[in-house]
């Protein structure tokens, strides 16, 4: 494995927390400013690629396991899905936040697209890191020299 | 046709002309890598053309004063084109990124990533196939 | 834009087309912000100009870098295109001015959505609303979409232990 320049390691390894701490901001903020887990999921999902890249994809693995990344796809989709059966067992149509809380349906709202925004951004998170562990997870065809 | 016409077409024909360069390098290119990336130039035009339906002169972003106390007076451009866009972007690197694990895929069979190669080598398989099993498929594989 | 995009169309070296699609991306960026769609313009720039670069690197990587000249003529599809084009021209002439108020797109649902954000979902950010509450069904949709991209590539170049060994004695029995 081909060790980077130190500038640009310790530079990551201060940048990729500060980039996952932004895409919470943008995942969590969403409802107030641009952003939402669309968003938010890429930029997450950017800082462990950014990691991946510079120390190698073991590393990266290492933080967040191959795994977990498989289970995140599916828990997203579950998270938006399960908040719709939240709302008909409620009493409500599906995806209809209000059910969330019938007494302030304002509240239900907000709840709901909270809710629904978080399972986008964590399976959009999960899709994008499995994709870039897939592509790096292959051994290369031309060497670093040829770049 | 009047000048204030043209004026106010111009930004659909600009996008127009960049989605054709993306069609152009779909068409025209063997290589696979380029096609996608062509297709990409092409999916970014139409989303140029979808937000710039909803853009309103003198209109701001879609976003409220916190205090969500709405001035009449300003004006928002349409929010839904972007909706629409904002997941689309997102799906389609999502595909692209299904077709660029295509392209490995294939390479790992093809060892190449031109078409006109891959097509050869489809050609000569057939025939292959054709001269020896050939009889039993009544002659046409 | 449009000087990257023809650049993309001619350059034969895979490495720079694929840097100049990253520019590409993020000059559109810019332009959405001009035309009022931050949200938009932010995923555009995470993921044009950030992921599928890294995506499209690690393709060549783990392919070719340098692209053969086509031995096709460019005569025929330089010709669909421009027919394409010249059509698309000519559907766009009924369209009305850009950014006139009074366009169709404008009077239809928008209002409504202004309107129903401001009072029953109380958020300030009208994009996020329609996102996630009037339009949800789509949403849930398209994160199906990824969802599904995601196991697609999961399947396709995870590798699969067992199906590789049986692609390589494939390959040996061809040779």
């Amino acid at each position: 494995m081909m060790q980077h320049h130190l500038i640009l390691r310790v530079v990551v390894k201060i940048l990729a927390p500060a980039i996952i701490l932004f895409g919470l901001y943008v995942q969590f903020h969403g409802d107030y400013s641009p952003g939402g887990g669309f968003q938010a999921g890429v930029i997450i999902a950017a800082a462990f690629i950014i990691y991946g890249i510079v120390f190698g994809l073991k590393q990266a693995q290492q933080v967040l396991p191959g795994w977990v990344v498989h289970k995140l796809i599916a828990l997203g989709v579950l998270i938006y899905a399960g908040t719709g059966i939240y709302s008909m067992m409620a009493g409500y149509t599906f995806l209809d936040y209000d059910g969330l809380s019938p007494a302030y349906p304002t509240g239900g709202q907000h709840n709901g697209i909270l809710l629904v925004e978080f399972g986008v951004g964590v399976t959009v998170t999960g899709a994008m890191v499995t994709i870039y562990y897939a592509f790096a997870g292959r051994p290369p065809r031309i060497s670093d020299e040829e770049w | 046709m009047s000048w204030e016409f043209i004026v106010g077409h111009l930004p659909y024909w600009l996008f127009i002309t960049l989605m054709m360069t993306g069609l152009y390098i779909v068409v025209a290119k063997g290589n696979y890598v380029k096609k996608i990336v062509g297709l990409n130039i092409f999916q970014t035009s139409v989303f140029m053309l979808y937000i710039s339906i909803g853009k309103i002169t003198g209109g701001t972003a879609p976003i409220f004063p916190l205090d969500l106390e709405v001035d009449p007076e300003t004006v928002y451009s349409n929010p839904l084109p972007h909706v629409l866009i904002l997941t689309a972007i997102v799906v389609g690197i999502a595909t692209t990124a299904l077709g660029l694990a295509l392209i490995v895929r294939i390479r790992e069979e093809y060892g190449s990533i031109e078409e006109d190669v891959i097509l050869d080598i489809e050609y000569r398989l057939t025939q292959h196939e054709n001269a020896v099993h050939g009889d039993a498929m009544g002659g046409r594989a | 834009m449009v000087a990257t995009a023809v650049a993309i169309a001619r350059m034969r070296s895979l490495f720079a087309t694929v840097m100049l699609a990253g520019v590409f991306s993020l000059l559109s960026a810019l332009l959405f912000v001009n035309l009022d769609a931050v949200d938009v313009a932010f995923t555009e720039a995470a993921v044009g100009a950030g992921i599928s670069t890294v995506l499209m690197l690690g393709t060549l990587a783990l392919t070719s870098r340098v692209e053969r000249p086509s031995s096709r003529s460019p005569v025929i599809p330089l010709f669909v295109v421009i027919a394409t084009g010249a059509m698309l021209i000519y559907g766009t002439l009924d369209m009305p001015n850009f950014g006139s108020p009074d366009a169709p797109a404008q009077l239809h649902v928008a209002p409504d959505y202004f309107y129903g954000t401001e009072k029953d979902i109380k958020l300030p950010n009208v994009v996020t609303a329609i996102l996630a509450s009037y339009r949800g069904f789509d949403t849930l949709g398209e994160t199906a979409v990824v969802f599904t991209a995601g196991i697609g590539v999961l399947l396709l170049i995870s590798g699969l232990r067992t199906r590789r060994r049986r692609d390589e004695d494939e390959e040996e029995d061809e040779t």
